[in-house]
């Protein structure tokens, strides 16, 4: 029995009288502590299976069941991280932070200072009476990442979360939440149609395509946590991931040649 | 320096506007009875406030002014927040809502009068009704305006009502709701004194009938001044209230 577990889920949309289906016969089984990545071109289905996953989205048929429960709503043990943040605008960092912890019967230094603490690991120390308005996207996306991790949450679900973030700043934030990732021990499912960013975060990459929505394949990454962008082992892996979705030119080999 | 310059231009354009009042007085051929200069309107003015009448009036037009347009931004906020998280109810609620709000508070007048009775109260429900339907309808636009990605946040730490009212929909909604309001006391305080010459014996409004039947066009001026000065009071007084709220929520505009 796998911590979580996708058997045979299908969803279908309807719209204008024609259907859609996004996810087609979709099973997929996720070890505690993975960090897995849904890659794909847009239409194949990976956020509404993260959806489905975080409990925003039901699916038609099929199970999606965490820890043998099935996902019927989304949960305080499973934080999701969006691309546009979700930050409130109306309160600092440090308040935005506190926001899970408010439910929580806590007293409120204890309060401030777990959110103190997980600003300080996203490296925003110093920023706490700031307001989103004020920070970058990628600060902002820290913010957000604390404010997820605060809770403790068992799963860690990821929308696209980098994808509003310049180059740079993107790679800066995928080091980060590897090393986060390793530190916390969580379970990391991140939806992205970056290629690169797939292989350098993932130990196993869901491929997926486009009508109907489907898995294609699962690719282990057999790199190190300690990641290289530039190595040929991490070329290697990502030419592979190219050949699946057919990036390769075909006449690429006899160039070589 | 922005402030100094503003009030620059605030000088001036008043100073226009007596001095045209003035060029008025001088070419027209009207009695002094009828149309007084600014200056005779000054002089009515002092009197007012000299044998306190002016203040009396104020203050009783003041009293009304807010239990009227308190309760109504109140209530129409509360009905607003519900209506807009039920966007079904609400599609029964609106073509009614759409029926009685082109129709001007005054035509209530009479109606109100017979049922309440002349005094306080046909001036507070005047004031009610004209303040309610702006603030109900950009509450309402306001929370069906919020972005969802709130209500996954919310959902996704557990935050249920009425949690989710405070923490998320009223801040998220706010600065619509903040200029339905503020188009509100506009409205408000123009009905205030059309209320009051009908259904009261008290106040500013009335003070301008009480001036028309005893001829003396000084006082009504001196009022309608009055009236100028208090409605810009009260609008920048609303103006501040609005920007420490908008800057306590990091200043989202």
């Amino acid at each position: 029995m796998s911590y979580i577990e996708v058997k045979d889920a299908c969803k279908k949309y309807f719209q204008n009288g024609t259907e859609t289906t996004v996810l087609d016969h979709v099973s997929l089984d996720i070890e505690k502590g993975e960090f897995i990545c849904l890659l794909g071109p847009s239409g194949c289905g990976k956020s509404t299976l993260l959806n489905a996953l975080a409990g925003f989205e039901k699916v038609n048929s099929g199970s999606v069941k965490i820890n043998n429960n099935e996902v019927t709503e989304p949960s305080e043990k499973n934080i999701t991280i969006f691309q546009n943040y979700g930050l409130l605008p109306w309160r600092n960092v440090l308040k935005n932070v506190e926001l899970g912890l408010e439910t929580k019967k806590l007293p409120k230094e204890e309060r401030q200072k777990i959110a103190e603490k997980y600003i300080e690991l996203v490296g925003l120390k110093g920023y706490e009476k700031r307001h989103p308005k004020q920070l970058s996207g990628g600060q902002q996306q820290r913010v957000a990442i604390a404010r997820g991790l605060a809770v403790e949450p068992d799963i860690i679900f990821m929308d696209e979360p980098f994808g509003a973030l310049d180059a740079i700043t993107r790679m800066k934030l995928q080091d980060d939440i590897l090393k986060i990732s390793r530190e916390e021990k969580k379970t990391i499912i991140f939806v992205t149609h970056d290629i690169e960013e797939a292989v350098f975060l993932a130990d196993r990459i869901v491929v997926m395509m486009a009508n109907p929505g489907r898995i294609k394949s699962v690719v282990k990454v057999p790199l190190s946590n300690c990641r290289n962008r530039t190595s040929e082992d991490f070329l290697y892996v990502r030419d592979k991931i190219f050949e699946l979705f057919n990036l390769k030119a075909d006449d690429y080999i006899d160039y070589i040649i | 320096m922005k402030k100094i310059l503003s009030l620059k231009n605030a000088v001036i354009s008043i100073a226009i506007l007596i001095g045209i009042w003035q060029i008025a007085y001088t070419f027209s051929g009207y009695s002094d009875a009828l149309f007084p200069s600014p200056y005779q309107s000054l002089l009515a003015l002092i009197e007012m406030i000299k044998d306190g009448s002016l203040l009396e009036n104020i203050k009783t037009s003041m009293y009304r002014f807010l239990s009227g347009y308190v309760t109504s931004v109140v209530s129409a906020v509360l009905l607003g927040l519900i209506l807009g998280r039920f966007p079904s109810v609400f599609k029964y609620v609106n073509p009614a809502v759409q029926l009685l709000r082109p129709i001007s508070p005054t035509a209530w007048m009479p109606f109100i009068v017979l049922l309440f009775g002349i005094g306080d109260t046909p001036a507070i429900v005047i004031i009610f009704i004209a303040a309610f339907f702006p603030v109900l309808l950009s509450t309402v636009s306001a929370v069906g305006n919020i972005d969802p990605i709130y209500f996954k946040v919310a959902k996704n730490f557990g935050i249920r009502q009425p949690q989710l009212t405070w923490k998320f929909i009223l801040p998220a909604a706010f600065p619509q709701i903040a200029n339905g309001i503020h188009l509100a006391i506009g409205t408000s305080w123009i009905f205030l004194v059309a209320g009051e010459m009908v259904g009261a014996q008290s106040g500013l409004g009335y003070q301008i009938i009480d001036a028309r039947n005893n001829i003396r066009a000084d006082i009504l001026l001196a009022t309608i001044v009055v009236i100028g000065v208090i409605g810009i009071i009260l609008d920048g007084l609303l103006k501040f209230i609005e920007n420490r709220i908008m800057k306590a929520w990091g200043g989202q505009q």
